[in-house]
C-alpha cells in the first residue's frame, strides 16, 4: 500500500509499505478514504516530539471503510463507513473507566504521561497513522463509530480530532453566560472553540492570531471579534483594554508548541529544540485571563520542560484546564448540532491533495500558503 | 474606567447574540456538556475489571521505566535498531518521563537516525532527495509572494531558518566529508 513516511524534519514522501494486519483479537483494519493534517502533524514534521522515527506515517484524523476485522471484534463489520477518534484506547483500564480515554494507560509501552494516539511517534504509543491506503485500529469495537448515512466523509473527519477539540476547549474553560472569552489561534481548533463558546453562551469572543485570512475566517464562520498581535505593540495590554482592564473570564490556547510571537521563544523551541515547546501563546493567556479565571488548554505541547509564567498563574488564582480530548465523549452533541446546522465541519477544510502530493501539502500548510487552514488527503486505491 | 464591583459592560444584550449567532446558548447549562463531569466512573466496568488479552511481543518492545509492565496492545511500526535504537533503548530502560535526560536521548537517538537513515538511502535506487521531500514544491500555485508580502505575518522573522534546518545538515555532512577526503590525500602524499 502507499504510505506518508516520514524521513527526518522538514522532509517526507510516499512510499509503498507492507498492508497492516491483525496483532490482536480486538483490531480491525480500515481503509482510509480520507485524511487530514492536523496542527499537531506539523510539531512531528518539524522534529519535535521525541521518538519520532524515520518510516513512521503520520496521521490521527480520518474515515475509511472497515476491510478486515480481529476474531473479537463484535460491533464493527468489513463494509461499514467509521470515523475514528485520534485516541487509541481499551475503554477498561482505570482511566478510560472514568471517561479519560485520552489518558488510556493500556495502549501506550512508551510512555506514561501520555495515551496513544494514531501516527503520532513513538512517545504516543508507535502506531502508524492514517495519512496512508490502510491503516490498523486497535480496540475496534472501542473507538470508531459508523458514520451515519446523512454525514459526508468531509463533516465526519473534523470530528475526528479539530472538531471535537475546539468544542473540548471551550468546555474546559468554564464558559457560562456572559463571559468574555479570548481564544488564541484561529486554526480549525480555534475557530471551533470560538464556536463553541457562542454555544456555551458567551457574551463575548475574541479570536487572535498573525494570519489575516485565518482571522478573516474566525470573523466570518466564528462571528467573532478578531486582534492581529502583530499589529499590536503588546496583545496582553491590549487584550486588557478591550475587557474594561480586568482582562477575559477564560482563555483558551489553540495554539501549541509552535507559537510565534516572540523570536527568542520561537527559536529556542521550534528550531533548536531546546524546550518542549514555545510557550508564547500560554504565557499571553495566563496574563490576559483575569484574576480567578480559566486557562484552557488545547495546544499541543512536547514533553520536555518549558519556560512558562507559572508565578503569574498562582497570583492571580487561575484554574488551568487541559488534556488531550477525549473524542468520542463529545460526537454525540457535536452530531446534534451538526445535524442541526449549527455546524458544518468541512467549512474548515480548504485545500485536498492526493497522497501523492503529501509533501506539498505539509508544505503548504506548514507555511500558511494559499490561505490554507486545514488540507485533506485522499488516499485513493491502487 | 473605575474599578467597582460590577462586570464591564459586554458590547451586545443576549438577545442580540442569540439573533446573531447561530446556536447561541445551545449548550447554555455547564452541566449538561459532554467534558462534564471531568470523570465519569463506570461501576460495571470497574467491578468486572476486564483485562485485555495480550497482545504477542514477537521481537523485545522497548517501554517506558515507569510502565510495570507491557501494555496489552501496542504498536509495532518502526522496531528500534542500529546505534538510534541503543541511545533510545537506554532512555526508556534508564530514565523515567520525569527526567530530561530520557527526552535528550530520544531526540539524539531521533538525529543519529535521520542523518543514517539519509546515509543509507545514498546507496539505493530512491535516494533522500531534499527538494521533493521538503514539499518545497508546493510552492507552484499557492501564491507563495502573495501569501506571504503585504501580511502581517509574524511567522516571517524567522522563516529563512527553516531552509537552514533542512539542508544545515546536508551542508556539513558535505563539508566534514570534504574536510575528511583532504586530510587523508594530504596524509597520503607525506
Amino acid at each position: 500500500m502507499k504510505a506518508m513516511v516520514y524521513r527526518g524534519p522538514y522532509k517526507l514522501r510516499v512510499e509503498e509499505k507492507d498492508r497492516p494486519r491483525i496483532e490482536h483479537p480486538q483490531d480491525a483494519v480500515v481503509r482510509v478514504t480520507l485524511a487530514t493534517i492536523c496542527g499537531s502533524d506539523l510539531h512531528l514534521y518539524h522534529g519535535m516530539m521525541p521518538d519520532t522515527r524515520i518510516g513512521h506515517t503520520f496521521g490521527h484524523e480520518f474515515v475509511g471503510v472497515v476491510d478486515e476485522v480481529g476474531s473479537a471484534v463484535e460491533n464493527l463489520k468489513v463494509g461499514d463507513r467509521v470515523m475514528v477518534p485520534f485516541n487509541v484506547y481499551c475503554g477498561t483500564c482505570f482511566f478510560c473507566a472514568r471517561g479519560l480515554y485520552s489518558n488510556c494507560h493500556n495502549v501506550n509501552p512508551n510512555a506514561t504521561a501520555v495515551g496513544g494516539i494514531y501516527g503520532y511517534s513513538h512517545t504516543t504509543g508507535g502506531y502508524d497513522g492514517g495519512q496512508a491506503q490502510y491503516v490498523r485500529v486497535p480496540f475496534a469495537d472501542v473507538g470508531p463509530s459508523v458514520i451515519p448515512d446523512w454525514l459526508s466523509d468531509a463533516d465526519a473527519v473534523p470530528l475526528t480530532d479539530a472538531v471535537s477539540t475546539g468544542y473540548f476547549g471551550a468546555q474546559l474553560a468554564d464558559v457560562v453566560e456572559g463571559d468574555v472569552v479570548v481564544v488564541l489561534g484561529a486554526g480549525p481548533v480555534g475557530l471551533t472553540a470560538a464556536r463553541s463558546a457562542w454555544f456555551m453562551g458567551a457574551g463575548r469572543v475574541i479570536v487572535v492570531d498573525h494570519l489575516d485570512f485565518r482571522l478573516e475566517k474566525a470573523r466570518t464562520w466564528a462571528y467573532a471579534e478578531t486582534v492581529n498581535f502583530s499589529q499590536v505593540d503588546d496583545v496582553v495590554l491590549h487584550l486588557k483594554r478591550m475587557t474594561g482592564g480586568l482582562g477575559a473570564d477564560a482563555v483558551i490556547d489553540c495554539v501549541g508548541a509552535e507559537a510565534d510571537g516572540n523570536l527568542l521563544q520561537h527559536v529556542t523551541s521550534a528550531k533548536l529544540k531546546l524546550q518542549g515547546g514555545s510557550p508564547i501563546a500560554l504565557n499571553w493567556a495566563i496574563d490576559a485571563v483575569r484574576k480567578g479565571g480559566t486557562v484552557s488548554v488545547m495546544g499541543a505541547y512536547g514533553p520536555m520542560f518549558s519556560a512558562v509564567k507559572f508565578g503569574d498563574a498562582m497570583n492571580k488564582g487561575l484554574t488551568l484546564r487541559m488534556n488531550q480530548t477525549p473524542v468520542k465523549r463529545q460526537w454525540p452533541r457535536l452530531l446534534e448540532h451538526v445535524r442541526a446546522g449549527l455546524l458544518t465541519p468541512s467549512d474548515l477544510l480548504t485545500h485536498t491533495f492526493p497522497l501523492d502530493d503529501i509533501a506539498e501539502a505539509y508544505h503548504v500548510f506548514s507555511s500558511k500558503l494559499d490561505g490554507c487552514i486545514k488540507a485533506a488527503v485522499v488516499p485513493g486505491q491502487d | 474606567m473605575p474599578y467597582t464591583a460590577r462586570k464591564p459592560p459586554l458590547p451586545e444584550t443576549t438577545e442580540q447574540l442569540r439573533a446573531r449567532i447561530p446556536g447561541w446558548g445551545v449548550d447554555l447549562d455547564p452541566r449538561d456538556r459532554p467534558a462534564f463531569p471531568r470523570e465519569v466512573p463506570d461501576e460495571a466496568v470497574i467491578a468486572a475489571e476486564p483485562l485485555p488479552e495480550q497482545q504477542p511481543e514477537l521481537r523485545p518492545r522497548e517501554r517506558s521505566v515507569e510502565h510495570l509492565r507491557l501494555t496489552p496492545v501496542f504498536g509495532t511500526a518502526q522496531p528500534l535498531h542500529g546505534l538510534s535504537g541503543a541511545v533510545k533503548r537506554l532512555a526508556y530502560a534508564r530514565y523515567s518521563e520525569a527526567r530530561a535526560a530520557h527526552w535528550l536521548l530520544l531526540l539524539a537517538g531521533d538525529r543519529i537516525e535521520s542523518a543514517g537513515a539519509h546515509l543509507r538511502s545514498l546507496a539505493t535506487a530512491h535516494p533522500d532527495d531534499p527538494v521533493t521531500e521538503s514539499g518545497v514544491l508546493g510552492e507552484r500555485g499557492a501564491h507563495p509572494v502573495r501569501s506571504r508580502l503585504g501580511e502581517h505575518r509574524a511567522d516571517l522573522s524567522h522563516t529563512p531558518l527553516d531552509p537552514v534546518v533542512v539542508g544545515g545538515p546536508w551542508v556539513l555532512a558535505v563539508g566534514a566529508a570534504v574536510l575528511g577526503v583532504r586530510a587523508v590525500v594530504r596524509r597520503t602524499r607525506r
